[in-house]
């Protein structure tokens, strides 16, 4: 890296990253993804892959666990349009919170040991969470149907307020509904405020703490520093990322379901920060995106839709093709997914950001060999 | 005691399947030192193994149904039938057994492309990587299968002579309540033949004294003139062939859809890690002991004092081994223990 990181770069892109954000509906119209569910989507998983990132990327451990947070958060999000209010606000502070509190428990555990065996136990433990939610503990999870909401929920809270209205009431943030665009920018300011603190953390001595972790945690222990509790720390703070996120997704759409929490979803989350690039900001965002995106254009196509596409194309060669790219897309996504996801990290191990970089460095060196050519003669003579 | 020697039995031949397949694991692992996510998708290609066999055996044409007299009624009678009768009967009959001939030079096959083509790439990169390039390959292997197969469980019927059940309570004269299926007993033997199978090659042939010493110190064998890289080629085969084979029997007693792999994998790592990682008879151990604790946690007085406990009893074992005794049961000093 030839550019220097100063504080002003770094508000730069923040001031950057955030007009992107906010104006997503503007420039994501030419590519037909310009509606609020799917980019309130862009900014769920765009949070929870930046906070899984600052575990993967910057800490060095591989968590398989990750949607258990995601899925604590979602329940208890629910709980709380449930017991106190349909605001949103105690919502996501509470899910948060008990998110935390529950990885703190797990990342204490899971912790004690390193590299495969931290994998198996966070996979361990969110498929215990997962069996768990499905059977023993459907008085909180509701199991297979998910927790919903009920028109006879007491909403302690609302209650001191309002009158309870005739249907089950939307949620909200202090009176705006939650739902199309107002739901979109609430997901957006967070994501924003999201991606600041992970900037912030990334630049502080505890990341640089957390980089050298990853590096090299023997030395660190040789140098008589016990890593544990910044590795927890780091943890913990992804844990409430996801708790966050799983939080927003009940807030779009106020039901739990705890197939949220299986390990393929905890895959998920580690195909998007891949693809994107580890260890960097706006990688996880990126992958994010992407993912999300191509799932929705992917899986919308058909049959009918890609023979028209190909119906230029003479008749006995138009079948053959769209026999074979309806492998791809469809319900065929997730093997495309998993194509480029085995491409990605064969070939490119720090994810698009890194295919970014290598471009840049590629031109630029070409750049630099034409003004030293330019100047060499001068220099000879 | 009835109830006691039957989850015995019942757990024994699921633990049969986890410690065929977490054999297969921790050989990769003991050899090539590669953390294989894709092992339950080869699981589960054995199994489709047994499917496709099934199908190729049964393609049928229409006859015309003679039972039927009112009107013009067609069967589909498989065309093995029409050709041999009987014989042809009983070969589709036991179609399960036939694909365990058929599936060991597939699984191989496939075996030493994967290893090839993929994982020797992946030596030198890091446990992590490894894990997600073959987790990446799981998702693709599955997806394939699940757009030929579709997405619903497939029956393949276990050979009408060992349909029924074994009155195995008599035999041991617990009474007669004490029945087990025939096919179950049958996985259980078969598990028993593989993994002695496996365990003899390494301990009593040439091939297997020098992947032994292999694993023991791979640059010394190297230096001796060995090529070791081809034999642990060989070897990530062979743990193909046995997870295959653990799929091509264990289709009668679960009907194979597209995602069994992966159900069967995260367990499978939690048996390799119990046993010990690149640990062999750790492997097998682990197997049988977790598929036993499984099925014990399962009985209904175990599940009135602790409800739920059979769903986490597998995690919850391994969680506490992993605290307690972080390379496994019968895991080698060093290996892994950080």
């Amino acid at each position: 890296m030839t550019n220097k990181i100063t504080l002003r770069s770094d508000n730069m892109m923040m001031g950057l990253f955030a007009l992107a954000i906010l104006t997503m509906p503007i420039w994501l119209m030419p590519i037909g993804a310009s509606y609020p569910d799917l980019m309130q989507k862009f900014a769920i998983f765009g949070i929870f892959a930046i906070g899984f990132n600052i575990l993967f990327g910057l800490t060095g451990y591989l968590s398989f666990g990750h949607a258990a947070f995601l899925g604590v958060g979602s329940y208890t999000a629910v709980w709380s349009f449930k017991l106190l209010s349909m605001n949103v606000v105690p919502a996501v502070i509470f899910a948060v919170i008990v998110a935390g509190a529950f990885s703190f428990l797990i990342g204490f555990i899971s912790l004690r040991r390193s590299g495969i065996y931290f994998s198996i136990l966070t996979l361990a433990f969110a498929q215990m969470s997962y069996n768990l939610a499905y059977s023993v503990l459907t008085p909180i999870t509701n199991g297979e149907t998910g927790l919903q909401l009920a028109k006879s929920d007491p909403r302690v809270i609302d209650g001191l307020f309002v009158e309870a209205g005739a249907g089950i009431p939307s949620t909200n943030f202090f009176g705006i509904p939650m739902s199309g665009y107002s739901g979109f920018y609430f997901c957006a300011v967070l994501l924003i405020i999201g991606f600041y603190i992970s900037l912030r953390i990334t630049r502080s001595p505890f990341g640089m703490m957390l980089k050298a972790i990853k590096s090299n945690q023997n030395r660190m222990s040789y140098t008589g520093l016990n890593t544990r509790p910044y590795a927890l720390t780091a943890f913990v703070i992804s844990g409430m990322y996801a708790g966050l996120a799983g939080s927003l997704l009940a807030v779009t759409d106020p039901l739990a379901g705890a197939e949220r929490m299986q390990w393929t979803a905890s895959g998920e989350v580690v195909l998007m920060t891949i693809l994107g690039g580890v260890g960097t900001l706006l990688g996880p965002m990126l992958g994010a995106v992407i993912i999300k995106y191509f799932e929705n254009i992917f899986s919308a196509f058909n049959e009918t839709l890609l023979n028209n596409i190909f119906s230029f194309l003479p008749e006995g060669l138009q079948e053959v093709v769209v026999s074979v790219v309806g492998l791809f897309v469809g319900e065929g996504w997730h093997l495309t997914l998993g194509i480029l996801f085995m491409i990605i990290v064969i070939y490119l191990p720090g994810g698009l950001v890194e295919g970014a970089q290598r471009i840049r460095d590629f031109v630029g060196r070409k750049r630099q060999k034409k003004t030293s050519e330019a100047h060499q003669p001068q220099i000879a003579e | 005691m009835d109830t006691f020697a039957l989850q015995l039995l019942n757990g024994l031949d699921k633990g049969g399947a986890y410690a065929l397949i977490a054999l297969g694991l921790t050989l990769i692992f003991g050899t090539l030192g590669v953390v294989n996510f894709a092992h339950g998708a080869l699981f589960m290609l054995g199994a489709f193994c047994a499917v496709t066999v099934q199908k190729i055996l049964t393609i049928s044409v229409k006859v015309k149904d003679e039972s039927i007299t009112f009107f013009e009624a067609y069967k589909e009678v498989p065309y093995l039938e029409t050709w041999f009768g009987e014989t042809g009967a009983a070969i589709i009959d036991y179609s399960v057994p036939i694909s365990i001939l058929v599936a060991i030079p597939i699984m191989l096959l496939i075996g030493l492309v994967m290893e090839r083509g993929l994982i020797q790439r992946f030596y030198k990169r890091t446990h992590a990587e490894q894990i997600l390039v073959t987790f990446g390959l799981a998702i693709v292997l599955q997806e394939l299968v699940k757009a030929n197969f579709g997405a619903n469980p497939i029956p393949t019927p276990a050979p009408e002579a060992v349909a029924g059940s074994a009155n195995i309570g008599e035999w041991l004269g617990l009474g007669s309540t004490v029945v087990y299926p025939w096919w179950r007993l049958i996985y259980l033997a078969f598990a028993g033949v593989v993994i002695a199978a496996v365990f003899s090659f390494l301990q009593f042939t040439t091939f297997g004294m020098v992947v032994r010493a292999g694993m023991q110190d791979r640059e010394t064998v190297g230096l001796l003139g060995i090529d070791i890289q081809r034999r642990f080629s060989i070897v990530f085969g062979l743990a193909a062939v046995v997870a295959g084979l653990a799929g091509v029997m264990y289709t009668p007693i679960l009907p194979p859809d597209y995602h069994m792999g992966m159900d069967f994998l995260v367990l499978s790592f939690v048996v390799v890690v119990v046993g010990g990682m690149g640990s062999l008879g750790g492997a097998v151990a682990a197997g049988f002991l977790l598929g036993i604790l499984q099925s014990f946690a399962s009985m209904n007085e175990v599940k009135s004092i602790l409800p739920g406990i059979d769903q986490i009893i597998i995690y919850l074992v391994a969680v506490v081994i992993l605290l307690v005794r972080p390379r496994g049961l019968l895991g080698r000093k060093g290996v892994m223990e950080s």
